[in-house]
C-alpha cells in the first residue's frame, strides 16, 4: 500500500485578483498527525476546503488516498471526515440523533448503525449523554461528538479546523487524547489547523506553516527549529522566522473584508 | 443511474425524518402558526361573510375562503423554510452535510417533505376550525388524498422557492425581510379570498401564473365545488413547476462558507 495519502501538487486558489492559496504542494504519510500553522488569511482554511471537496479549486490537483481532487469527488467524500471551526451539530436534536444523522449520511450499513454509535459513544465517554439534547452540552462535549460524528464511516483521514478553538484546557487534553487514540486504534491520518502552536507541537509528527497562500516549510518540529536558523530557537521563533509579519502589513480593513466577502460569495 | 436514485431517495428520506424529529422535539412551531389561519377564518372570514359582494359559486364565502386559508397556511410555513438552511449555514452544519456523499438534490427534496409535514398540520388545525365553525367541507377518503397531494406539491414548491432565496441572500434578516415582502402578495394575487374572475386583467394575469392559484382551485374542487375537471390539470401544473423549481434549488444549494 502507497504510504502516502494526500499528496498535494501545484495547487492554486484564487477568488477574483486575489490568490488565496498559490501553487502548493506537499505530501501527507498515512497516519500521520499533521499540523496546518499560519497565521489569519495565510489560506490554511482555503486549502483544507479543496482538499475536502468543499471548494474548487482554480488549477494543480490532489490525490486523495489515491483518488483525484478534480476527477473524483465523490469518492474522496467517502474516505475523509471532517469537523469544522464552527459548531456543526444541531442544536435540537439529541446526541444519539446526531450521531444517526451522520451514520446514515455517510451510508454506514443500517444493521452497524447501532452498534458503531454505541461503540464511538463509549470511546468518547459520551454514553450518558445519548439522550440529552445536544445544546445543553460543554463545549468539549460537542467536540468530541463532532469527531465522533466524522468518524462513525471510518474514515482514513479526519480533516479538523482548528478543533479546539473555544475548548477550556481540560477538554482541550482530553479531546487530543480521544485523537491520538483515534489514531492508534483506526490508523487514522489526522490533519489539522491550528493558530494554537503548543498544541501543534505536543500533538503532531510535523507542521507546515503556510504563508499568504504559500507552504513556508514543512517537517518536525525539531526540524524547522533547525531552519530557523537559531540554535535555542522555539517553535514561536520558527513560526515568526516563517510566517514573518507581511499578512499585517498587506492591505487595509476594507480589502480584507472585500476579499473576504468575495471568497464567500464566489465559494 | 440505480444507486444515484436509490442514494437520492434513501438520503431525501433521512432528511424530512430529521425536520419531522425536530418538530416532535419542539412542537411549539405548530401551535404559534396556528394562531394566523384561526384570525383569517374566525374574524376576517366571518367578517366578510356577512357582507355578500363576492361572488362564491352558491357557496358561503367561509366555505369559499377555507381552501384558501389552509393553502396559505401551508405556503407560509414552507416560504419561510429556507431559514432553517441559512442557520446551518451559519452554524457549520451545513459545511458538514455538504462533505457527506449526499445528493444534493436529496437535501432539497428532504427539506420540502419536512415542510410539507408542518402543512399538513395546519391543514388538521383547518379541518378542525372548520369543525368549531360550522363550515361544511367535502371530506371523504378521496378528497383527502387529493389535498395531501396538493400540500405536498404546493408546500414543495414554495420551499424550493425559499431555499433558492436563501442561497442568494447572506443574512437571515434579509431573507426575514424579502419573505415577509413576498408573502402577502403572493397571497393577494391569487383566487385565495377572491374569484380570478373579479380581478383586473393584469392582476389575472398574475394569478394565472402564481402556483398558489393552482393549489387553491384543486383544494376548493376537492373540499368545496366537487368538481373536479380541472384537478388533474392543478396536480400536473404544480408537479412540473415543484420539480422545476427543486432542480435550481439544488443548483443553487448554498455552496460553502469561508
Amino acid at each position: 500500500m502507497d504510504n502516502i495519502i494526500i499528496s498535494v501538487n501545484k495547487l492554486s486558489k484564487s477568488f477574483g485578483s486575489f490568490q488565496a492559496v498559490n501553487n502548493i504542494s506537499f505530501e501527507v504519510k498515512r497516519s500521520e498527525i499533521l499540523a496546518f500553522l499560519g497565521p489569519n488569511g495565510a489560506g490554511k482554511t482555503t486549502t483544507i476546503k479543496m482538499l475536502i471537496t468543499l471548494l474548487a479549486l482554480t488549477s494543480g490537483d490532489a490525490t486523495i488516498d489515491g483518488h483525484s481532487l478534480i476527477q473524483h469527488p465523490a469518492a474522496i467524500r467517502k474516505v475523509i471526515g471532517y469537523v469544522p471551526q464552527m459548531i456543526s451539530v444541531d442544536g435540537t436534536l439529541t446526541v444519539q440523533e446526531n450521531m444517526m444523522l451522520m451514520a446514515k449520511l455517510y451510508d454506514v450499513p443500517y444493521c452497524e448503525c447501532q452498534g458503531r454509535i454505541q461503540e464511538m459513544l463509549i470511546f468518547l465517554n459520551l454514553e450518558k449523554h445519548a439522550r440529552s439534547l445536544v445544546r445543553t452540552l460543554s463545549g468539549g462535549m460537542i467536540r468530541k461528538l463532532e469527531i465522533g460524528q466524522a468518524m462513525l464511516h471510518r474514515p482514513r483521514i479526519l480533516f479538523l479546523d482548528e478543533p479546539t478553538t473555544g475548548v477550556d484546557p481540560i477538554a482541550k487534553r482530553n479531546i487530543w487524547e480521544h485523537l491520538v487514540k483515534l489514531r492508534e486504534t483506526f490508523g487514522t491520518t489526522i490533519f489539522f489547523s491550528t493558530h494554537n502552536l503548543e498544541e501543534a507541537e505536543d500533538s503532531s509528527d510535523r507542521v507546515a506553516i503556510m504563508n499568504t497562500g504559500e507552504i513556508a516549510v514543512i517537517g518536525s518540529v525539531a526540524e524547522l527549529k533547525e531552519k530557523s536558523k537559531n540554535k535555542n530557537a522555539t517553535l514561536e521563533d520558527a513560526f515568526i522566522f516563517f510566517a514573518g509579519n507581511s499578512i499585517e502589513m498587506e492591505g487595509n480593513f476594507r480589502d480584507i473584508r472585500t476579499a473576504r466577502k468575495t471568497e464567500r460569495r464566489l465559494g | 443511474m440505480l444507486r444515484y436514485v436509490s442514494q437520492l431517495i434513501a438520503k431525501t428520506w433521512v432528511m424530512a425524518s430529521v425536520g419531522v424529529i425536530k418538530l416532535l422535539h419542539d412542537p411549539t412551531e405548530l401551535i404559534t402558526r396556528a394562531i394566523q389561519p384561526i384570525l383569517w377564518l374566525g374574524i376576517f372570514g366571518e367578517a366578510m361573510s356577512r357582507v355578500r359582494a363576492i361572488p362564491t359559486q352558491g357557496f358561503t364565502y367561509l366555505q369559499f375562503i377555507t381552501p384558501g386559508i389552509l393553502t396559505q397556511s401551508v405556503t407560509f410555513v414552507a416560504i419561510f423554510y429556507g431559514l432553517e438552511v441559512i442557520m446551518e449555514r451559519d452554524m457549520g452544519l451545513l459545511q458538514r452535510i455538504l462533505v457527506t456523499p449526499t445528493p444534493r438534490l436529496a437535501l432539497v427534496w428532504g427539506k420540502m417533505l419536512s415542510a410539507s409535514v408542518r402543512g399538513v398540520s395546519q391543514a388538521i388545525v383547518i379541518f378542525l376550525l372548520s369543525l368549531v365553525l360550522h363550515i361544511h367541507l367535502r371530506i371523504t377518503t378521496y378528497s383527502m388524498l387529493g389535498v395531501l397531494i396538493l400540500i405536498v406539491l404546493g408546500s414543495g414548491f414554495f420551499t424550493g422557492f425559499s431555499m433558492i432565496i436563501a442561497s442568494i441572500v447572506k443574512t437571515r434578516e434579509r431573507f426575514m425581510g424579502i419573505g415577509q415582502t413576498i408573502t402577502l402578495p403572493l397571497f393577494f394575487a391569487s383566487n385565495a379570498i377572491y374569484p380570478i374572475a373579479i380581478m383586473p386583467s393584469w392582476l389575472r394575469v398574475v394569478a394565472n401564473i402564481n402556483p398558489l392559484s393552482y393549489m387553491v382551485d384543486g383544494i376548493r374542487a376537492l373540499l368545496v365545488t366537487g368538481n373536479v375537471t380541472r384537478l388533474s390539470y392543478d396536480i400536473v401544473v404544480l408537479t412540473i413547476v415543484t420539480f422545476a423549481i427543486s432542480l435550481l434549488s439544488a443548483y443553487m444549494y448554498p455552496k460553502v462558507v469561508i
